[in-house]
């Protein structure tokens, strides 16, 4: 078991005794980018949360680079976590309101000990890549518009460089202008850094504009 | 294009009844901060007439969920609003009521939900959260007319109306999802039968199918005579019910055009930039990003991304007619080289 890429392998999960997945199979190797769709309750978010390790499945299980995971992220070892970011569809109910941006971005790398140097050096360039001018990085999340707040979590989510990124309707609330900018600094990062895309969205010109092939859920 | 070309740029010569429902003009609206101000809509000029679709539409933070907060009095304290916005709700014999100078009892009385209804865009924080959606929806039809007896069917049937189960009325608001949140506000909304709906935002959160479900019924609520102002980020939208668009860019409205010429051929250059970020179009993002309203350039607030820009564009371009609408811009694209070069 060498294969890389992000995998779950016949993954089954329910909300009480509602199943929403079942034994469902999606692979996504690095450098490339699947799109999913379905209705809504279709499990996508669910799939996305099970490949995010923040899920245990009921059976079946995930897979990264061909390492099987037992348990959720805490309990995964931190090597392992890191690989995989998510970026949820609402950010400011992926954000603490208390938090200025620049502290946004910077929580998971402080979270894992890293030195402050480091982390403002971080923050900075990951700042940049996203677009995010140094004024607004002193903001709270209420100061800035939804926008600008994705920008903050999509920077969050690259701080360790993940190996494989899952956007889960990521830029369903942004305006058009703020979604092609989201969708090309994914594909600038993924390019450099031969990373895995999952894109989850409802608009069929979106995934076929941006991913590589199209999954859909029942 | 036959109904198009019939729309001059000069008001008066329209006949009587197709004279607007609200009629915007100079609407400016500051935000006074601590150590800022807030240009969040500057001498705005709109019309909309009874049967009429207009989007808004802009990026994030260009001041188009205010344009509808201040038209219903809803706007906070530190607000300045200057400028006019007249109501004709009675049709031709009754007066005009000016939104913007109305008192907050003539607003609460008159206006909101009554002459102008509202779909907000968060119905999560404007549902009452210790009564279910029944209660909610019957207390409207029956403010507004229903008889005791009449207002639960009708309760039902506007529910179905807008997709909601009439099942899941008997729900408290916390335990609706966002999308069934939002169809029960927009149930609210539609229950005293406005002459004109303000609608901001209303498909944040709803996917597709329910998204043109929503978009739909407010098609076919202007169909049936009734104006709608629709507040939306999503371009998409706008061009499936729109009649006609305005582009608001840092507080202004840039471009105000009959929907089909806008996306066919949009003339601003932002317009045009807007435009090619869809996936269906270029996929690329306007280049860099919009000025903050507290700190807006003198000239055109565009002039910055825009690779049209001279010398000219220090000073503020006036709002003008040009072809089938209205434009903000020194250097407008031609709209025959657009329409050649527009992708498939």
């Amino acid at each position: 078991m060498t294969a890389r890429g992000l995998a779950a392998c016949q993954v089954s999960a329910s909300y009480d005794r509602q199943r929403v997945l079942d034994g469902v199979d999606l692979h996504i190797a690095p450098g490339e980018t699947v799109g999913l769709r379905g209705p809504s309750g279709s499990g996508k978010s669910t799939l996305a949360r099970l490949l995010a390790l923040l899920h245990a499945p009921d059976a079946g299980h995930v897979s990264v680079d061909g390492t099987p995971v037992t348990g959720i992220r805490h309990q995964v070892p931190v090597a392992v976590r890191t690989r995989v970011a998510i970026l949820f569809q609402s950010p400011r109910a992926a954000t603490d309101p208390r938090l200025s941006l620049a502290d946004v971005i910077a929580e998971p790398l402080r979270a894992v000990g890293t030195p402050e140097e480091r982390v403002q050096a971080r923050t900075a360039e990951l700042a940049a890549a996203v677009g995010l001018t140094a004024d607004l990085l002193t903001r709270r999340p209420h100061a800035v518009s939804d926008g600008q707040l994705q920008r903050a979590c999509l920077a969050r989510s690259l701080v360790h460089e993940p190996g494989y990124l899952l956007c889960d309707e990521a830029t369903a609330m942004l305006d058009a202008s703020t979604q092609a900018h989201v969708a090309a600094v994914v594909k600038d990062y993924q390019r450099r850094h031969d990373a895995g895309v999952l894109v989850i969205s409802h608009d069929a010109a979106l995934l076929g504009r941006w991913a590589d092939r199209v999954v859909g859920l029942p | 294009m036959t109904t198009t070309s019939t729309l001059p740029a000069t008001d008066d010569r329209r006949p009587r009844d197709d004279r607007p429902l609200l009629a915007v003009s100079g609407l400016t609206v500051r935000f006074r901060l601590p150590d800022a101000v807030v240009h969040a809509v500057t001498d705005l000029h709109l019309t909309i007439r009874p049967g009429e679709l207009l989007a808004v539409v802009g990026e994030s933070g260009c001041g188009k969920s205010v344009l509808a907060h201040a038209l219903l009095g809803l706007l906070p304290a530190n607000a300045t609003v200057t400028g006019s916005a007249l109501l004709h709700p009675g049709g031709a014999g009754a007066g005009a009521l000016d939104l913007l100078a109305c008192g907050h009892r003539q607003l609460a009385r008159q206006v909101r939900g009554r002459a102008v209804g509202l779909v907000p865009q968060s119905p999560a924080t404007s549902l009452t959260p210790v009564r279910t959606g029944r209660r909610l929806l019957v207390e409207t039809l029956r403010a507004h007319g229903h008889s005791r007896a009449a207002a639960p069917a009708a309760a039902d049937r506007l529910a179905a109306d807008v997709g909601l189960d009439p099942a899941d009325l008997d729900r408290y608001p916390h335990e609706l999802s966002g999308g069934m949140a939002q169809r029960l506000a927009t149930a609210l909304a539609l229950a005293p039968d406005p002459p004109l709906l303000l609608a901001d935002e209303p498909t944040t959160g709803l996917d597709r199918p329910l998204v043109d479900h929503t978009l739909d019924l407010l098609r076919r609520r202007c169909d049936a005579g009734a104006a709608v102002l629709l507040i939306t980020h999503d371009l998409a939208a706008a061009e499936r019910v729109a009649d006609t668009v305005a582009v608001m860019y840092a507080s202004r409205v840039v471009e105000h055009a009959p929907a089909g010429a806008l996306f066919t051929a949009p003339t601003h250059p932002y317009s045009a930039a807007l435009l090619d970020a869809l996936p269906q179009r270029a996929f690329r993002p306007v280049p860099g990003h919009p000025p903050m309203l507290t700190d807006l350039p003198a000239g055109c607030a565009f002039a910055a991304r825009c690779a049209r820009a001279t010398d000219a564009c220090q000073v503020q371009p006036e709002v003008t007619a040009a072809g089938v609408g209205r434009l903000a811009c020194h250097h407008p694209l031609d709209q025959a080289q657009v329409a050649a070069g527009a992708p498939a």
